[in-house]
């Protein structure tokens, strides 16, 4: 690990390695996860999954599963009200509301195999699941459509009949929910001025977020109407909006707790049991708790988009990008609203490009409703752009890195989405990768090195925080965003920080959505970031309360007053010898100067500044197997200020395992009928320790101006390069490109027997063949 | 209702007497009926490892086995790990080397590195890496949590 610092201020905490407050609460098994909640009476909730991928519903009958013992409610989408397509679920993934209930439950139709057309709440998960089994759902089988161009041709089966692209009803019903062009310069010229253009098209798989802890929650609804909710999420303000949404209440009437959340990744942003499990329970007037199996994830939340692309790149023999064209295809799944937008918002934002095009396309497809997935629809742009300069780079002759230095785009550059870069750390992470003896390291046989740089805007947005000083002078600090990685930390050390106490001294929780303000979802690389700002806001309102409390009781002015380590000390020149007023001196004497002491803030948190960053990957390819090991990893990112280091770094490290599992194995697999083969770990293969390295960072700081430390959102960034990483690494290894993640073995082998056949036909004939793979070097016993 | 059979099984050093249905797993017994929801359920599958106790020592995932097969053995759970107050060495080195985000699969990586340790007093790189190739963690990519047991065996060491 190291660090690349371009700003040398001192801090008490910031960038420091405190241990985690809620640390004994994790090794412990103390901490309460969505399905660790119980009440007196409670019911089990269950939901019936759709077994045909796309249909109409023609009836469901519940009686025999109302009529079995234990039972105490049957639902199905006829029990729900009918929401407007007008409103939007806010949170990572805006979506209609009417698409959000309808994909919470089906209505009329299934979209999905694994859509839920029914739910169940009975006094034991066994007479639930029994239940399950009792209901009759007669659908009427429409042909399916899973691939991404499929959907797009004009005689592909409708999934919304009534959808027109961009809403254009003078255009015929089409999968195409929606299409969105950013372009610039002029293209023409741009391809002209180019000495060499490659153009390729991608694919990626779909994939899933991969939470360890399936979705849960448990609802409680009162005889006055008052709904209380336990839901894992990423933002209970947003879950307890949604579900009023679906349900058609106010949202006052919901209190949603935070439980811990086991995982996210941007997947746990929206609701899928949250209403059923309120509705039930306002029906029964019994506690109702949901927990979905591993299947049920897989087959009914929102995996990342798989995606096609096409992209074609020129640039001159010297290195500058000339032109980019792209077009972009992505799944949205069962309803509108894939990360397209994102995914083009990323494609080349590392570099500056004078002259592009890039156009979105977003899909539906007979598949789960996509959802976000850390970095959105970032990794699989990057894979096309990431991989297509590698190869420009090879045939111009230059070191790759020294290509992406010299297009990087700068403060000042604009971005391909409109707005003008401030302060970006892409040089920096550059330049940091080619000065970390990675770059340099020899490698050995069937051994590959492949770069990639990426992108991520990063967010902002609303948070609160109150601090609250305790009796003994230590301090209680609420926030709002659940914490997913250690962000209750962070914001302590902020506190500590402008409190100038020791972060221990802070006690950090979540609140519920009854007990603070409004709060944003812990998504988009937003949370420390924003949330850092509240508390800042509400530390600083707490010592100019405090300076004035030491004035009024030392009888001066409070400009005499000053803050230092944790207490109100006279200003140095001014008279008197009065000794300082620390926190729980303050405290104490609080009601004798104008009640507790505590305060407030709540902002919305603009100027987030984006993140880049810069992968170097080594592989090992075994010819005889097309496996691939990943044997050295380095991510260099640009965190602006790291606020805890090991978060950030552990941020990075995360990152960029789930790319490599992007790259290297995971993918949903569905046969004709688009039924999901591989709905659970054994066959979804996601990386263990053992299949991996360890992960080196480098945490680079280039400070976002506009943030009171220089802080930028780091959490997604690092699963933006490894598709390409590994890609280029596999055909530095042995001379094989590949243009479809997963790389797995058999795609892998599969290239390199297609290249040695290629090899040899241009051995036999006359050598018109283009660009012949290295023979692989036979492996050695290891 | 399937017929209820009674076991008696001793977790984290108490002894327990409770009747069952047959195809109760133990994991759901120890959550549901002991209230122990310390051991977490990720897959039912016997994949993840968020499960994971020892049983008479060995690490086991807690859904491969029916609380039935539990009869008569000991069982530790994550929430019998610290004694006298204090955190086993694996747990406070997991934490003290931010071996942990968001906490889901650090009960059974806990019970999975005891079980390594006792195996494997002091283990290399890769024998840490294959002791727990059984326990799934999405957020971490590992790196922090191989750290964090080696430094748990430097400490038991120092015992």
């Amino acid at each position: 690990m190291s660090e690349t610092t371009t700003d040398n201020t001192n801090f008490r905490w910031i960038g420091k390695r405190p241990v985690r407050h809620d640390g004994v609460d994790k090794v412990t098994g103390r901490a309460q996860y969505g399905a660790d909640f119980t009440l007196p009476g409670m019911l089990y909730g269950k939901a019936l999954r759709s077994d045909c991928a796309h249909g109409i519903i023609k009836s469901i009958d519940t009686s025999a599963a109302r009529a079995l013992d234990g039972v105490k409610d049957v639902i199905t989408g006829a029990d729900l009200p009918e929401v407007s397509s007008e409103g939007q679920i806010e949170g990572e993934a805006p979506a209609s509301v009417r698409d959000t209930a309808h994909n919470v439950i089906a209505r009329r139709k299934v979209h999905y195999h694994g859509h839920t057309v029914a739910a169940v709440a009975a006094t034991s998960p066994s007479v639930a699941e029994e239940a399950l089994k009792l209901i009759k759902v007669e659908i009427e089988a429409l042909p399916v459509v899973l691939d991404v161009m499929e959907a797009c041709s004009p005689d592909a089966p409708l999934i919304e009949e009534h959808q027109h692209t961009n809403g254009d009803t003078g255009s015929p019903p089409s999968n195409i929910a929606s299409t969105n062009t950013f372009e610039d310069g002029d293209l023409e010229k741009g391809f002209e001025a180019a000495d060499v253009i490659v153009e390729h098209e991608f694919d990626s798989g779909t994939v899933h977020q991969g939470y360890i802890e399936t979705h849960a929650c448990m609802a409680e609804a009162k005889e006055n109407g008052e709904i209380t909710l336990w839901v894992s999420s990423q933002g209970h303000f947003s879950i307890r909006d949604a579900t009023a949404q679906v349900l058609a209440i106010e949202p006052s009437r919901i209190k949603a707790i935070a439980a811990e959340i086991g995982g996210g990744f941007g997947g746990k942003t929206t609701v899928y049991l949250e209403p059923l499990a309120v509705l039930m329970a306002q029906r029964t007037g019994q506690p109702v708790k949901m927990v979905m199996s591993r299947d049920e994830v897989f087959r009914g939340t929102g995996p990342a988009p798989g995606s096609h692309t096409r992209i074609r790149m020129g640039a001159t023999s010297d290195g500058r990008i000339t032109a980019v064209d792209c077009d972009l295809w992505f799944e949205a799944g069962g309803y509108p609203g894939s990360a397209v937008g994102a995914a083009m918002m990323a494609l080349i934002a590392p570099y500056e490009v004078q002259n592009f095009r890039i156009v979105g396309y977003d899909v539906l497809v007979n598949k789960p409703k996509s959802h976000a997935y850390r970095a959105p629809g970032a990794p699989n742009a990057a894979h096309a752009s990431e991989v297509v300069i590698d190869e420009i780079c090879e045939q111009i002759g230059m070191d790759p890195l020294e290509f992406r230095l010299k297009n990087a785009a700068k403060k000042g550059t604009k971005a391909p989405y409109g707005p003008v870069f401030p302060e970006i750390g892409m040089v920096e992470t550059v330049q940091a990768a080619i000065d970390h003896p990675h770059y340099q390291a020899p490698l050995g046989a069937n051994q590959g090195r492949g770069v990639a740089s990426g992108f991520w805007m990063n967010g902002g947005g609303d948070a609160t925080a109150h601090l609250s000083v305790l009796p003994d002078g230590k301090v209680t600090l609420v926030t709002g965003r659940p914490d997913i990685g250690g962000s209750r930390a962070g914001h302590a050390m902020v506190a500590a920080e402008e409190l100038q106490i020791d972060v221990d001294d802070v006690r950090p929780s979540i609140g519920d959505t009854d007990s603070i303000g409004y709060n944003g979802v812990t998504g988009g690389s937003s949370t420390a970031y924003s949330a850092a700002v509240a508390v800042y806001e509400a530390a600083h309102k707490l010592i100019a309360d405090a300076k004035r409390r030491a004035a009024e009781i030392w009888e001066v002015k409070a400009d005499d007053v000053e803050w230092r380590d944790g207490a109100a000390h006279l200003k140095a020149g001014v008279n008197g010898t009065e000794a300082p007023l620390s926190l729980a001196d303050l405290a104490g004497k609080a009601s004798q100067t104008g009640g507790p002491l505590a305060a407030d803030a709540a902002v919305n948190a603009k100027g987030a500044a984006p993140a880049l960053g810069t992968h170097i990957c080594d592989v090992e390819v075994d010819p005889d197997t097309g496996k691939v090991d990943v044997i050295r990893y380095t991510v260099v990112q640009d965190a602006g200020r790291a606020l805890h280091k090991s978060y950030v770094e552990g941020q990075m490290q995360g990152g960029a395992v789930q790319g490599i599992g992007w790259a290297l194995n995971e993918e949903y697999l569905f046969d004709d009928n688009g039924v999901m083969e591989n709905a659970g770990f054994l066959d979804y293969r996601m990386p263990v320790a053992l299949d991996l390295p360890m992960i080196d960072t480098v945490v680079v700081e280039v400070p976002n101006p506009r943030h009171p430390y220089g802080i930028r959102g780091v959490g997604e960034n690092a699963i933006v390069q490894p598709l390409a990483a590994v890609a280029n690494a596999i055909y530095d290894a042995v001379g094989v490109r590949l243009y479809e993640v997963p790389m797995s073995p058999p795609k892998v082998l599969k290239a390199l027997q297609d290249a040695k056949a290629t090899r040899n036909v241009a051995a036999n004939g006359n050598g018109a063949a283009a660009q012949p793979a290295r023979e692989p070097e036979p492996v050695t016993a290891r | 209702m399937p017929e209820s059979i009674t076991i008696s099984v001793t977790v984290n050093s108490r002894r327990y007497e409770r009747a069952v249905e047959p195809r109760t797993l133990l994991i759901h017994f120890l959550r549901d009926a002991l209230g122990l929801t310390g051991s977490h359920v990720g897959c039912e599958t016997s994949l993840c490892g968020a499960c994971t106790v020892l049983v008479d020592g060995a690490a086991t995932k807690a859904c491969t086995l029916l609380a039935a097969q539990a009869d008569g053995r000991a069982v530790t759970t994550i929430e019998g790990l610290a004694q006298d107050g204090a955190l086993h060495p694996v747990q406070e080195q997991l934490w003290h080397h931010h071996g942990v985000q968001c906490g889901y699969c650090t009960s059974g990586m806990v019970l999975a590195a005891v079980a390594l340790l006792e195996r494997e007093p002091s283990p290399t790189d890769a024998q840490i890496r294959a002791g727990l190739k059984g326990n799934l963690c999405r957020c971490t990519g590992y790196a922090n949590i191989v750290d964090a047991v080696h430094a748990a065996a430097a400490a038991l060491a120092a015992r």
